[in-house]
């Protein structure tokens, strides 16, 4: 791991948002590594600004100040040179697509040709455990399946960085848990680098090699831990004591960002 | 199907009021005319009659009452006496003929198609501006309100003038009235519909780096179907009123805003309500087909459960 490139490098970033209110500090002073191959949770309250730094790597957001590096690009140029993949919190696939014709859409949309489209259709399905489904339209599909879907769509063009925002938010406990368990998986054979928001400390703590702990007013990152647990994870790793010792750390640095507010 | 009972009953509730009304309306017609036949009448000259309500005089001469679905000019014709209008001019007659409500209706129908064509286009044309350029989002919705607002009796014989003073004349100028008011519903839906994608539809394609024509292709068209076909079916309804409205004040020889005006002019009752019921039935008939091409393709497309 410590040989590993930088793959997105931000700092000291500042994001201000001008509303009717007065100005909005959803960012201040954040500086993070991202090394390629890391799985880093962004975990903190509502207004802490996790998603808004999500969007910044995306160039979905322009920061103020500061500085952000992508692959070593701005995050609007690796935007444009499609360096990563993106779930929203929502499938948000189309109802008038297929879920093969929803995978093709990032596909034709990057000018693949028709062979090679069917053919990463066909690989990332089976990727995400969806095969046998390509030709159902989404209302035929269940919300995880849905979501799986989008993660395929993510994962069509093989970017080598996965942005997830909330991806299983709205999704029941034991989805949830089947899902985390896949996405593991998926990682792992994929070795991508994976940037995911979430307001689970179980979910934060399982999945992650870094956990990114944030807290609101201003947006800022209040603590990074290191997992020190093993790539491989079964689910019941939960209850082992390495795991507790990390989602007490994880709230504590949840409860001092809210103390000092 | 599970509409049919409910339609019904409404249809012969209207049936039925309307036979009720039939009797009053035209008593005083069929108590003048029954005297001219040389039955008894009460009361007996016209002027006193005059006094009575249609009602009054329809109890005063219980005996006359069935002759009141009969009078050849009726003030309101029996549904009866409609139906057997209606059968002879679109059934019995030769369909060249210019008696026939068939070839009526063609004109008609022929400048409905051709104005829905032209205001369905031009909508659809003003929609994408709106969307996509400022300029046109900030300064054409008033304009189309405000063409909306004046009534369009009004406008349709000025439009026809001045179209024949530059020599259009024909099926044009009634298709352009009909565009006049069906683009109005259009603009309205596909606005509507080429903004429904969300937020989050949007920014998925900025993370592709889609080009704006590939969003317009890929995202905001399909999206906008729905809306769509709710407009087409408004717009369609609206362009056979464009048609009828464009064939009243100009004498027009053919169609059936011509046998309306015929009827009226002419005091042959029974035309204009055949003409007005072939109207209805052939609105109904418009909407009723762009709904079934609505259920297909919604259903082809798969957003609507099959």
């Amino acid at each position: 791991m410590l040989s590993q490139p930088t793959i997105i490098n931000a700092q000291g970033l500042n994001l201000t948002f001008e509303t009717n209110d007065g100005p909005v500090h959803a960012l201040k002073g954040v500086n993070l590594e991202i090394k390629k191959g890391d799985f880093v949770s962004f975990i903190g309250p509502s207004g802490c600004g996790k998603t808004t730094f999500l969007r910044c790597i995306a160039g979905l957001e322009t920061p103020t100040s500061g500085a952000i590096t992508v692959n070593g690009m701005t995050p609007d140029e690796a935007r444009r040179a499609r360096a990563y993949g993106y779930v929203f919190q929502a499938a948000g696939l189309y109802p008038w697509r297929t879920i093969g014709g929803n995978i093709k859409l990032p596909l034709e949309i990057m000018g693949f040709s028709k062979s090679e489209q069917a053919e990463r259709v066909g690989r990332v399905l089976e990727l995400v455990d969806l095969a046998g489904f390509e030709k159902k339209f989404p209302w035929q599909l269940s919300g995880g399946m849905q979501q799986r879907a989008s993660i395929a769509r993510a994962l069509a063009f093989d970017a080598d960085i996965l942005l997830m925002d909330e991806p299983f938010g709205a999704l029941d406990e034991i989805v949830r848990d089947h899902l985390n368990e896949q996405l593991l998986k998926l990682w792992a054979r994929t070795e991508k680098t994976i940037g995911f928001v979430t307001h689970s400390i179980p979910e934060a703590v399982y999945l992650s090699t870094k956990i990114v702990v944030m807290s609101p007013r201003p947006g800022r990152i209040t603590d990074v831990i290191e997992s020190p647990l093993p790539k491989e994870r079964p689910l019941d790793i939960r209850d082992s004591a390495e795991f507790i010792e990390i989602a007490h750390r994880v709230r504590d640095g949840l409860r001092a960002g809210h103390d000092d507010v | 199907m599970k509409s049919v009972l409910p339609v019904l009953t409404i249809v012969a509730a209207i049936l039925f009021v309307w036979v009720l009304a039939v009797i009053p309306m035209n008593m005083h017609l069929t108590a003048d005319q029954a005297q001219r036949d040389g039955l008894a009448v009460s009361p007996e000259t016209p002027a006193e009659r005059q006094d009575h309500s249609g009602l009054g005089l329809s109890l005063r001469n219980p005996s006359l009452l069935g002759l009141t679905f009969v009078q050849e000019r009726p003030r309101l014709p029996s549904p009866h006496q409609v139906a057997v209008e209606m059968w002879d001019t679109i059934v019995m007659k030769k369909i060249t003929s210019k008696r026939s409500l068939v070839y009526h209706g063609w004109v008609t129908l022929s400048a409905t198609l051709l104005g829905f064509a032209i205001g369905t286009g031009l909508g659809i044309l003003l929609a994408v501006g709106i969307v996509y350029n400022r300029a046109m989002d900030m300064s054409v919705m008033p304009w189309a309100i405000a063409s909306q607002t004046i009534p369009i009796l009004a406008l349709a014989p000025m439009i026809i003038v001045m179209l024949g003073a530059i020599g259009i004349q024909g099926l044009l100028p009634k298709a352009i009235i009909s565009a006049y008011l069906s683009f109005f519903p259009v603009v309205v839906g596909m606005v509507k519909g080429l903004r429904s994608p969300d937020g989050m539809q949007l920014d998925l394609l900025r993370t592709y780096h889609a080009s704006p024509a590939q969003g317009f292709w890929k995202l905001r068209l399909p999206a906008s179907v729905p809306y769509l076909f709710a407009s087409l079916k408004i717009g369609i309804s609206a362009s056979l009123v464009g048609a009828i409205v464009a064939e009243l004040p100009t004498g027009a020889r053919a169609g059936f805003g011509a046998r309306m005006l015929v009827g009226d002019q002419y005091g042959q009752p029974l035309v204009t309500w055949a003409a007005l019921f072939a109207a209805a039935i052939t609105a109904a008939a418009l909407v009723g087909l762009f709904s079934l091409l609505e259920r297909l393709t919604l259903r082809r497309m798969g957003m609507v459960r099959a």
